[in-house]
This record gives C-alpha cells, structure tokens and sequence, in this order.
C-alpha cells in the first residue's frame, strides 16, 4: 500500500509537535539537523520524488549517532538517548514506504512524547500532551481508514480520547504505586536550581534572578509575620577567605540541638520542588518534622537521600527559643576560625571593638551600627572584589548582597572573639490569597548571621536588616534601588492587581496540580483510598478494584455503543398501530404479512362492519403519520386516544 | 497418535467455533460472528506502553503514568471501536449476473448499517486474493461489488468470504465468515470465431444466405431481443415507430447447432465452439436449435433463448 502525501503530511506533524518543546534543551546542531531532515522529506513528499536511497540513510544516521557520542560522550542516559530518539525520528521519516514504517514512527512519536517529562510536568505540558495526542491518534487513524477527511479523524480521535478519560483517571488512582527508582538513576536525572551548601560572592545573588518556585507552604493556625519567616537552610562553619562551606565537626560525639524557652509555635505543611540535595527547608528552630530525618546539632534537618521528587512534609517550629545554650566548647571553638593572614583591616576594627566593648552583645551592636552608618549600599550587581574581599568591601566598596553582609559580619564577629556562623537558607514568602499558601521562590534566597551569646544561645542577627529594612517586610524589589530591581524576575517586580491575582490563581492552580497529579505518590495514594472509605489498603483489594472498575467501565461503554447501533426504526405511530393490530390478532383477525394497512382497514370493515368507523380513523390516522413527511404531535395523540378507545 | 487426536480436536474447535454453514437470506453480524484478536502490532503496542510504565515508575513521572494510562485505555477502546466497526451490519447476497469463463464474476452484496454509527474501512476479502474495502454512513445501504475470477463453467459460488475491519488502530484485527447460498452461473468462454455449420438443410444448397432479404415478409412491432440488424431504420426514419423486418424462412432454413457434427475434440472444446455459435447466430438474427447430448432446444431466436442455450451449454454434463 502506496502511502497518500496527506499521510506523511500528518506524520512530520506528530514529529514536529514532539520534538518541538525539546528543542530548548537539545543541542543546537540537533534540533537544526531533525528541522532540515524534515523539511526535505515535506519537499519530497510536495514534489513526489522518491526517498533517499538507504546507503545515503546509514550515512546521515552513522553521522548523527557520532555527533551524540562527541556532544555527550555517551549514547545512553537521559539526555543522550532523548537526543538519539528525537534524531532517529526524524531520519525514520525519509524511510517511511510502508504501512509498518509508519506505525514505527507513530510508537516512536508516543514514546518521544513521554521524555518531555523529564524536564517539566507542568499543566501547560499536560495541555499541549493532549494536543499532540491528539494529532498522533488523527494520523494513526488515518492509516487504517483510507481516505477519511482530515476533521472527521480529528473528531474520532477525540471521542475515542474523551472515552478514554474516566477510565485513565480510575487507573491512575487505583493502579499500585512503587516507590521509584527501580534501578539506579543517571547523575543527571534531575535539575537543580536551588541553595547550594558554598557561599561565596554573587552565589546567593544570582539565585534571586530565578522566579522558579522553591516551596510553599500551607500554616495551619495563624501564619507568623513575614520578618519572622527564615527558612532554615545548610549552616556554613568554614571560612577560606572566599567561599563558606559547611565544613566538619571532627569531634566525634556532639550534643544534640537543644532548644529552651520555646515560644510562639508555628505548625506547617511545606510541599518542597525537588532540588537534588538532601537538606529540608524549615522555619527557625524547627523541633518537629513528619516524615523520617534527621535534626543536625546546628538545626539543619536533612534526610538520607537527595530530594528528587516533589516533597510534602508537616513541621513544627518555635519562634522564639534560646538555641544551645550549652554549647560544646569545641563547637564554639570551631565559631571563631577565621584565616588569620587575610582581611588585616577588619581585623583591626574588630580588636577595636573587643577592646571597647564590656560584652558580646555590645560587640554586634556596633557592628550592626557601623554597616547602618557607613553607608552601605543593597544591590545586586556589587563590584568585584580583591583577595581581601572583607576588607575590600567593608571599606572599599561598600556595595554588596545579603551574602557579603552575612560573610562580612561573621568575619568581624570571629575576628572580635564572638562565636559565629553564617546560615543560608530563604526569607519571607509570596501570600497567595486565593489558595491561602505561601510561595517561596529562588529569589527569596537568603543569608545571614547566628553568633552565640552566653545565656542566650545562638541568636539570629541579619545584618542585611539593618541596611535593607525593606527587604525582610517587602521582599527584594522594594529594597533594591530602581536600577536593580529592572533586573529581577518579572514576577516579583509586578503590582498591578490584576495581574498578581491572575499570577495567584495560576499559582493556586499549579499548587493543586503539584499535590493531587505530579505529587500522588504511594503516601497520598494510601491517604485518598482511606479517604474514599477503601478499607485495608492491599495490593490485592486495589488490583480487584481497579480490574473491577476497568470492567465495569468498559462494559457500560461497550453497551452504549451497542445500543447506538442497536434497530430502532419502530416510530411512535407504528408502535401504535401495532398495539391496534395486537387488539384485533386477539379476536383472531390477523394482519397478513402482505397486507397494507388500507387493505387490512377494508377487509376488517368487512368482516367487523360495526367497527369500520374507528377503524377507519386509525387507519387514516396511521397513514397519515408514517407515510407523510409532516409530524403532527396532535395526529399523534388523536391516534393514541383512538387506540386506546378501540373495543371489540 | 497424539498429534492426530490434537489436529481432530482442533478440527472440531473450529467447526464448533466458525460453524462453517452455508446461509440464505440476511444475516446480522451479533458478538456470536464477529471474531477479535490483537494484531501484532498491538502486541508491539503493549511492549511500548510496558516500556513506558517501567520509566514511569523509575523515574516517578506522574505525568507519565497520565500519558501511559491514557494510551492503555486507548488501546482498550479501540478494542470496542474496532467491534462495534462491524457489529450489528445487515448483510444480504444480491443477484449476480452471468458470465463468461475466464471473465470477473462481480458477486453483489447489500449491506445495511441501521445504527447511528459510521463504519469505517471494511474489507470483504474472498478466499482467493480477491478484496474491495468500502466505508457506510450511519443509517445507509451499500451495495458491494466483490469481483471473483469465472475460471469454469457452471455454477461458481462465493465461497466462504471474510468482512474484516482493524479500523480505528490497527490494534485489532475483527472479522466475520460469510457463506452465502448465491451462486453465479459461468458459461463455457467462447471459442476464437469459428465459420457457422453448414445447414443440414433437405434442400442442399450447401450454403446459408443468412442476410438475404429475397424472402422478405413484412414488418411487425419490436419486441425487446430482436436482433438490432433486424430492425426497420427506415421504418424508423418514416417515424412508424421501432419496427423489425420479418423473413418468411422455409422450414429448412433453420441452423442445428449440434454437438454430434462436431469433429473428434474434447467435450470443452466442443463447448467452447458451440457457444462461440450460439452467440454469432443470435447476432445474425438466425432461427437455431441447439443439441446436446442430454438435451435439446428446439429452434428459436431472442435473448431468452440464446441465455436458455447458454445455460445449457454451461451446464452439460454437470450435476446440479
């Protein structure tokens, strides 16, 4: 069979439509040879010329598989096998002479369409997926119903589309979930943007560029202000002269975190974006968390495996708490190390203080005061700094982001002989009013101070507060200079009301979409069975249910199909006279099979000739009826009162 | 031994599933006729969707189990789309003209979808390689013509034909046997021209003046299956309406086609040559006669008698 050009038309549509969304991450040399690839099989199809020869073909796929091995020193993996997929595809197409080359690249099409997932699940990727399913489904009918036009294929394809819908969603509730993975995953199965555990000059700062969505989180009671909300992160002990990092505390047995004088609990459901890391995100001091992990004897809590899927968790916090009081002396040792060669300067400055000041606490005053008075600048694009980049900035450049503050003031506080550390983590949160959740996106990614006061633990001090009030009770773009905040993501930046409220219910749509599709995993499966009333939660009774369901589905869909094709060409009016047939059949004067009602009427009139009138009327009536084109709702029911008046 | 009991079983498991039966009249297609397997590409579907199911789960991809779902359940409807693509069809053996052998028997078959459904692509296969793939509209008829090759003389059935359908998908392959009684008469394949038989006519001339008009009768009104060279054109011109010449032949004027005069041939060749006769003396507009062994038509002329001959012919020596 000679496939029709309308065909291959349709198929270099499916093809277009599935590589489309990946061109933004393929390399640029693929995406332009699958563009070229299949503009020259639409030119062959246009002119009717015939195909490459095969020779040619294992040239260009010998070269292609070659490009992939040199672009990705690999041919299998994520990226590499969605790339060689996409290729195949494309040269497929120039191969297409028979009815099963054409299904190839229609399994190839379905197949391709699932990668796409890979790199976003949102509900913007579900709508076009239908779309291109649908376009699929079209061209794959139109291979196995000849010459049908394009909308009818469309039209079938939809309905069998919408048919399938009741039945995908009882699948997709009911069928078993495991726990993946089944067996072990690339290094690059998963994206992360996100909080890294190194601090250094700009690192926090280009994170706030991002408008990708960190968490949210959902409070249950009362939610605290925004200035309260730290989103604790991974806490940096170790200073290079450029870059925190958490460091290690090799002193074997440490204390646990310990937390005394709680105050102002905060209770909260925080759904986490997968980040490819494997430390949680909650409100400072978090004593509680649902799900297992472990809590670090500086707060951070962390879980055993990297995040690399969307994750909910339930976390209690207090507020107000006096942190370790009785902190380990070689903790506290750890707190003052600083490299004692750079940064002469703020050394300098900071054995001024310790010498004038009777205590710690007076020594973050005025160090707080000397970045109040000094005048320090909050921007996001700061000058580059030297080796000595504390002092460069302290007394230099005096421009810098929440990290060159929180780096500079532990700097001072260590040097002064205050314990210190810094935290990273995220501050404050969007409200979303129409889903009453929280938002907290990259750009609210944070850095500050906790240094530790006899008595009172460790206590939180964000130096950037004290330069960019703002920023704690706004959020970034109202503490960012006009020239700064052009540069922010349009979404923080945007006031208009419509706007935000069009912004929240996509968000609010998107949150539910996260939670009840992309995020129903084994838990919330178990959790909306019990919901439903499903007792005893087995693989067993959920395989029942579901082969249960998928039958009864399928049969009453079967049944109604059926009854479509089903003989119903008995009218009202023939229903009628038969039951006026029924009533004389009774009496023994049977309608003949040949026998017009006319030529019934007379033959009855004759033998019953005391009812020829109503039989008359009917009979008219009758004929009238059926064998006229006009429908007389009156006729009709004259006919049924006559029936039912009709007595031997 | 147990290889044949198996192929007995087998046997009956077929006789008891097809029930191979000759039918007349209408038949319904019902779930009883329609039969339904995965093709092999649907086969090779499942493969992909089981594939697909595996990275889902690898990888967590919800939206994958959507996709994948989805795509099982379409393979699942398109087992009920493929079904009901044929289900509750009328079909009824229409009248089939004769034919020569050697030529296309075209077996005619009305089709009638009462249901509100359109159904697609169906295709009536007969057991020889013989297909023709038609589409009815909801609420229509269709008549179908299956051309069968007239190899034979005689009377040529249908044999057992399949209706098969892998509409919408090709995911499954759904077909019904058909074996009706309606049967098309082939007449022997005229032999190349062969000069007519000299008339064994008392006179003896010898020859037949077959277009001589000397013993021109008179006209009389046309009635249908006059021969054409018959008719009066100038009658016609004169607007005397459709008239035919009429020739007062003498008795011994009628052409015995007889099977006896023919040289030592085989019987098919005889056929062949007589029917090739029959069909030159209708043309000619001669009385003729035909005489077979088994039988013999008495001299007459018009398509009656010459399809009565033909049918005779078609028929010799055989059984029915």
């Amino acid at each position: 069979m000679k496939l029709s050009a309308p065909f291959i038309y349709g198929l270099l549509a499916c093809v277009l439509l599935i590589s489309a969304p990946h061109a933004e991450h393929l390399p640029l040399w693929v995406s332009l040879v699958s563009a070229l690839l299949m503009v020259w099989r639409a030119y062959l199809v246009y002119s009717n010329k015939p195909l490459p020869q095969r020779g040619l073909l294992f040239m260009l796929m010998a070269g292609s598989v070659g490009g992939i091995f040199i672009t990705f020193h690999t041919l299998f993996g994520r990226e590499a096998g969605v790339t060689l997929l996409i290729l195949l595809a494309a040269l497929k197409l120039l191969e297409v002479r028979s009815e099963r080359d054409a299904t190839i690249v229609i399994y190839l099409a379905c197949f391709i369409l699932i990668t796409e997932f890979f790199y976003s699940q949102s509900l913007l990727t579900a709508m076009l997926m239908f779309a291109t399913l649908l376009v699929i489904l079209a061209t794959w009918i139109h291979l196995h119903s000849g010459t049908l036009a394009f909308i009818s294929r469309l039209r079938i394809a939809g309905m069998i589309l919408l048919q399938a819908i009741p039945l995908t969603i009882i699948l997709f509730v009911l069928f078993p979930r495991v726990q993946g993975p089944l067996w072990g995953l690339p290094q690059d199965a998963y994206a992360n943007t996100g909080l890294d555990d190194k601090m250094s000059p700009g690192s926090v700062g280009h994170l706030v560029l991002s408008d990708e969505v960190a968490f949210r989180i959902t409070f249950t009671g009362t939610p605290p202000r925004r200035n309260q909300m730290y989103w604790r992160g991974p806490v940096l002990w170790n200073f290079d002269g450029q870059t925190w990092t958490p460091g290690k505390s090799a002193f074997g047995q440490i204390k646990p975190p310990r937390l005394d004088n709680p105050g102002s609990p905060a209770n909260y459901t925080v759904t986490l974006e997968p980040h490819n890391k494997t430390w949680l995100f909650t409100l400072e001091m978090p004593t509680n968390i649902s799900i297992p992990a472990g809590f670090t004897y500086d707060f951070q809590v962390w879980q055993k495996v990297p995040v690399t899927a969307r994750l909910r968790y339930t976390a209690h916090s207090q507020l107000s708490y006096r942190a370790n009081i009785e902190e380990d002396r070689r903790q506290l040792q750890r707190a003052l190390m600083i490299p004692v060669n750079l940064n002469p300067r703020a050394q300098i400055l900071a054995a001024q203080w310790r010498a004038s000041s009777a205590n710690d606490e007076e020594i973050t005053r005025k160090a707080l005061s000397y970045f109040n008075h000094e005048g320090f600048q909050y921007t996001l694009s700061p000058p580059p700094l030297g080796t000595n980049e504390v002092d460069d900035f302290l007394f230099e450049t005096h421009k810098g982001f929440c990290e060159h503050f929180a780096s500079s003031f532990v700097f001072l506080m260590r040097a002064a002989g205050v314990p210190a550390r810094v935290v990273t983590g995220y501050q404050g949160g969007e409200y979303n009013n129409i889903g009453n959740y929280y938002i907290v996106r990259q750009s609210d990614a944070h850095a500050w101070a906790e240094v530790w006061l006899s008595g009172r633990g460790w206590v939180r001090i964000d130096p950037t507060a004290a330069i960019a009030p703002a920023r704690l009770e706004l959020g970034m773009a109202a503490a960012l200079p006009e020239t700064d905040s052009a540069t922010l993501p349009w979404i923080s930046r945007s006031h208009i009301s419509w706007l935000s409220n069009f912004r929240f219910n996509l968000d609010s749509l998107t949150n539910q979409w996260n939670q009840w599709v992309l995020g129903y995993n084994p838990e919330r499966q178990f959790a909306f069975l019990t919901r439903i009333g499903m007792e005893e939660i087995t693989w067993q009774n959920m395989a029942f249910t579901l082969l249960g369901g998928i039958a009864l589905l399928v049969g009453l869909f079967t049944f109604f199909m059926l009854r479509k094709l089903a003989t119903l060409n008995t009218d009202k009016a023939q229903q009628l006279y038969l039951k006026f047939c029924a009533k004389l059949s009774k009496k023994g004067i049977v309608r003949e099979m040949h026998e017009g009602p006319q030529d019934f009427a007379a033959r009855v009139a004759q033998i019953k000739p005391q009812l020829a009138s109503p039989i008359a009327n009917i009979t008219e009536l009758y004929v009238t009826l059926r064998y006229t084109k006009q429908i007389d709702a009156g006729a009709l029911q004259r006919l049924s009162r006559a029936v039912a008046a009709f007595k031997l | 031994m147990v290889k044949t009991v198996f192929s007995a079983l087998r046997q009956k498991f077929r006789i008891w599933l097809f029930r191979p039966k000759i039918e007349s009249g209408s038949v319904t297609l019902n779930q009883r006729r329609i039969f339904i397997i995965p093709t092999r590409q649907g086969l090779g579907f499942v493969g992909v969707l089981l594939v697909m199911l595996l990275g889902d789960i690898n990888y967590n991809l919800s939206l994958g189990y959507v996709l994948t779902f989805l795509l099982g359940t379409t393979t699942l409807m398109a087992m009920v789309h493929t079904f009901r693509n044929m289900a509750q069809l009328e079909i009824r053996a229409g009248r089939t003209e004769s034919v020569f052998s050697g030529e296309m028997a075209e077996f005619v078959f009305h089709f009638h979808n009462t249901g509100k459904l359109a159904r697609y692509h169906l295709k009536l296969t007969s057991s020889n390689v013989q297909e023709v793939i038609f589409d009815i509209a909801a609420r229509q008829g269709m008549e179908v013509k299956l051309p069968i090759p007239a190899t034979q003389r005689g009377w040529l059935c249908s044999g057992r034909l399949t209706l098969s359908t892998e509409f919408p998908l090709g995911l499954y392959h759904a077909w019904s046997y058909l074996q009706f009684d309606t049967r098309c008469l082939v007449f022997p394949k005229p032999s190349p021209p062969h000069p007519l038989p000299v008339s064994a006519a008392p006179n003896g001339t010898g020859t037949l003046n077959v277009t001589g008009d000397e013993d021109f009768a008179g006209l009389r009104n046309y009635v249908a299956g006059d021969p054409i060279p018959r008719i009066a054109w100038k009658a016609l011109a004169r607007e005397q309406g459709l008239q035919v010449k009429q020739f007062s032949s003498p008795q011994g004027q009628e052409l015995w086609l007889e099977w006896g005069h023919l040289p030592a041939l085989s019987a098919e060749r005889k056929l062949q040559i007589l029917t090739r006769w029959v069909l030159d003396a209708d043309a000619q507009g001669i009385q003729y006669g035909l005489r077979l062994p088994d039988i013999e038509l008495p001299p007459g002329q018009g398509t009656l008698h010459r399809l009565e001959c033909l049918r005779a012919l078609a028929l010799c020596g055989l059984q029915t």
